[in-house]
């Protein structure tokens, strides 16, 4: 499969959660958004990185193999994001009974 | 014994740190043993120092005691410098200061405890500036003291801060001593610039190589340094008013010291004069002129303490004639004995004040004599020193100027001996108004007055003493070969004396008519005063060209029409249009950055949303840029 499919799919996907991330007020629903943006990034790594390993020569195994690390790393990094993401808003919402981002604006005081 | 000398002026210094800063919890005595107590050691300390500068062949010795200032090739030590002339004008100082300390304790015993110990700190205070003139080794340390004085000096006439008239007079002679430093200070400058150097023996040596134009300009400026602070025209018009000072201060500082500064500083810096004729002749001309302008006013001035302010200027003039002339041993000689009889005045009148409850006016005494005796006979001594009468001690170093001055020019000579008959006629009007005649003030008055106490009568009577014979240092060659000690104890700082070398050339007879002319004129102006005005007194309003002179020439109010008002009217010119100029560009600049802060506070709207819409866009831009820009 041409490797053009891969890069719109991720830039789709990317864009959706961009577009999430700006217009929706409700704190999961931007979470989900920004892992959208994460995981398209990663489908991109893994894509690439597989187009490298094929282009490499066979007697080289290990070739191309840096980008699907990095997906594992990002992935790892993401779950910790997760669970301090989700902590802090279900202490959001037990202050305040609504996860609304624009319900948080006190700060400018 | 001389390198103790730093101890000199810092004694008066500790005196003044511990009255200054505990006058709240020290009683009257103990400031008054304090502020005595310091003076005495340093005059004991002096005498000691004089004792080893007296012996023959003496040289100058300098005490360093740190660097001061060091930038580059130019070095200023904190030093002092004792030689002759300084252990002189030290002995003066601290011991005429130690008699004015004294007779202050009384004069000024119903002050309040706090304001009493405030008096004695500035007086202090100024012994202290004063000392650091004298004992300065270059010309950075003698302005320190030079300005030091002048503080004092403002401090002191406006010591009754209350009243307004004597706050104005102490300003006043502040700004007319500034204008006056500002013509020494660029004279240092200058120095520098030439020589590299402000220590005094290293300017005399390199000066003996400079050209004449830049010495003029460097004694031109001192100078005016000078007629700022020993009140010689156009700057004498603070003197007078700083009479606003309780009369002790008027004794010590514009009598007997501060305004003997000038003499002093031109007389230190006699090598670099010498080298100036022109400024010589300037010197001459200004001292004469302010001479004879003061003495004029002085005959009509009915202020017991004013007419001793104009004799004061007059005295001034004619020491700064002597110094015109090249006769600086003379010139130094009337500074210690007018130190002596114009202390003794001074303090006379203080004491005649202090009986008659605080009045000056002369025109409401009369008949003192009577009550108040001892004060009555050391002011009468004082005025005969004054006048000129043999053998008090002014006659001596008065007619060695005459002399000096008659051997530059026999006009010098005219006008000085007018301004000495003039001189003898005032101070006798003065002395016949108030101490003969009858008593012209109110009753209760009569019944005030009382003769002064001890710690008044026994300064003014060492003072008549040293008034009377002090003139006996400097007997003229004329009377007796080696007879004039001062001139032979001056003689290293002095090297081209004029009275010296006049002596030497006109012989015996020619000083002896001198002599003889300013006696009589002298005899002429006590007598006519005297006979004119103990029984009949100059009471009725002046008319006529009286009027000018009681008026002061009207000097004041031409400078308040050239110089005060025009100032006034620029700064008002300043104030209306320049001053909201600048101010209108200062808030602009000000509201400028409130607007924009207030603009800018609504990107931080606490939106996240909008925050992320901003980092988006941001991230964007960049990438657009990186895409096309970059390329």
């Amino acid at each position: 499969m041409p490797i053009n499919y891969y890069i719109f799919l991720s830039l789709a996907l990317f864009c959706i959660g961009v577009a999430g991330v700006l217009t929706r007020r409700n704190a999961i629903i931007i979470f989900m958004c920004v892992e959208l943006m994460l995981n398209a990034v990663n489908l991109l790594l893994v894509a690439f990185s597989k187009m490298h390993q094929h282009a490499l020569a066979a007697g080289n195994p290990g070739a191309g193999i840096d980008g699907q690390i990095f997906v594992f790393f990002i992935m790892v990094v993401a779950a910790a994001e997760v669970s301090v993401g989700l902590a802090i808003i279900v202490m959001m919402y037990r202050n305040t009974h609504s996860t609304d981002v624009n319900f948080l604006n006190r700060l400018k005081h | 014994m001389i390198q103790l000398v730093w101890l000199v002026p810092v004694l008066p210094l500790a005196g003044f740190l511990i009255n200054g800063l505990f006058r709240n919890s020290l009683s009257k005595g103990m400031t008054g043993i304090v502020g005595c107590g310091v003076l005495l050691a340093s005059f004991i300390l002096s005498l000691l120092i004089f004792g080893e500068v007296r012996h023959e062949g003496f040289q100058s010795v300098t005490v360093t005691l740190f660097d001061f200032i060091s930038v580059d090739k130019l070095h200023i030590p904190f030093a002092f410098q004792v030689d002759q002339l300084s252990a002189l004008f030290l002995l003066i100082i601290t011991g005429v200061g130690f008699l004015i300390h004294l007779y202050s304790t009384a004069y000024m015993h119903e002050e309040e405890a706090p304001h009493y110990a405030r008096y004695f700190s500035y007086l202090n205070l100024f012994v202290f500036s004063m000392l650091l003139l004298v004992l300065g080794a270059n010309y950075v340390i003698l302005f320190i003291g030079w300005e030091g004085v002048g503080l004092c000096s403002y401090l002191l006439i406006g010591y009754w801060f209350k009243n307004v008239d004597y706050t104005n007079a102490a300003k006043k002679a502040f700004i007319m001593n500034r204008i006056g430093d500002l013509g020494f200070l660029i004279a240092i400058f200058w120095m520098i610039n030439q020589f590299g150097s402000v220590t005094f023996g290293e300017v005399f040596s390199a000066a003996q190589g400079a050209p004449v134009k830049v010495l003029t300009g460097i004694t031109l400026l001192l100078f005016v340094g000078a007629t700022g602070k020993s009140a010689q025209i156009p700057l004498y018009t603070w003197l007078p008013d700083a009479m606003a000072g309780p009369t002790p201060v008027s004794a010590l500082i514009h009598a007997a010291t501060m305004v003997t500064a000038g003499i002093y500083m031109i007389a230190r810096s006699n090598i670099l004069y010498s080298l100036a004729p022109l400024t010589q002749n300037v010197v001459a001309i200004i001292g004469l002129a302010t001479a004879l302008l003061a003495a004029t006013i002085a005959l009509k001035q009915n202020d017991i303490k004013k007419v001793l302010a104009y004799s004061t200027v007059s005295q001034l003039g004619y020491m700064f004639l002597g110094l015109g002339v090249g006769a600086y041993t003379g010139a130094v000689f009337h500074v210690m004995t007018h130190a002596f009889f114009k202390a003794l005045l001074f303090l006379g009148a203080g004491s005649v004040i202090h009986a008659m409850g605080g009045e000056q006016d002369i025109r409401k005494m009369g008949g003192l004599r009577k009550h108040v005796g001892t004060t009555h006979w050391t002011f009468l001594v004082g005025c005969i020193a004054i006048a000129g009468i043999p053998p008090f001690s002014g006659f001596f170093s008065k007619d060695e100027i005459l002399a000096g001055a008659f051997g530059k020019s026999p006009v010098y000579y005219a006008v000085g001996v007018f301004t000495a008959l003039l001189t003898a006629f005032y101070m006798f009007r003065l002395y016949a108004t108030t101490f003969l005649g009858n008593f012209r003030g109110t009753h209760e008055q009569e019944h005030h007055l009382h003769e002064s106490p001890a710690a008044m009568t026994i300064p003014l009577v060492v003072l008549a003493l040293l008034a009377a014979v002090a003139g006996f240092l400097g007997v003229p060659e004329a009377f007796a070969k080696d007879s004039h000690w001062l001139a032979h104890f001056l003689d290293p700082i002095f090297a081209h004396n004029a009275t010296a070398e006049h002596a030497a050339e006109a012989g015996a007879s020619q000083e002896w008519m001198l002599m003889g002319i300013s006696v009589a004129v002298a005899l002429i102006g006590v007598i006519a005063a005297w006979t004119r005005f103990s029984k009949k007194p100059d009471l009725a309003e002046p008319a006529g060209f009286g009027k000018v002179l009681a008026n002061k020439w009207y000097v004041d109010e031409l400078y308040d029409a050239i110089i005060v008002r025009p100032l006034y009217a620029i700064s008002k010119f300043l104030n209306n249009f320049i001053e909201r100029f600048i101010d209108w560009i200062v808030n602009g600049v000000g509201r400028l950055v409130q607007y924009g802060g207030r603009q800018l506070r609504l990107l931080q709207s606490g939106q996240v949303g909008g925050y992320v819409l901003l980092m988006v866009v941001g991230i964007l831009v960049l990438f657009l840029v990186e895409l096309f820009v970059k390329k």
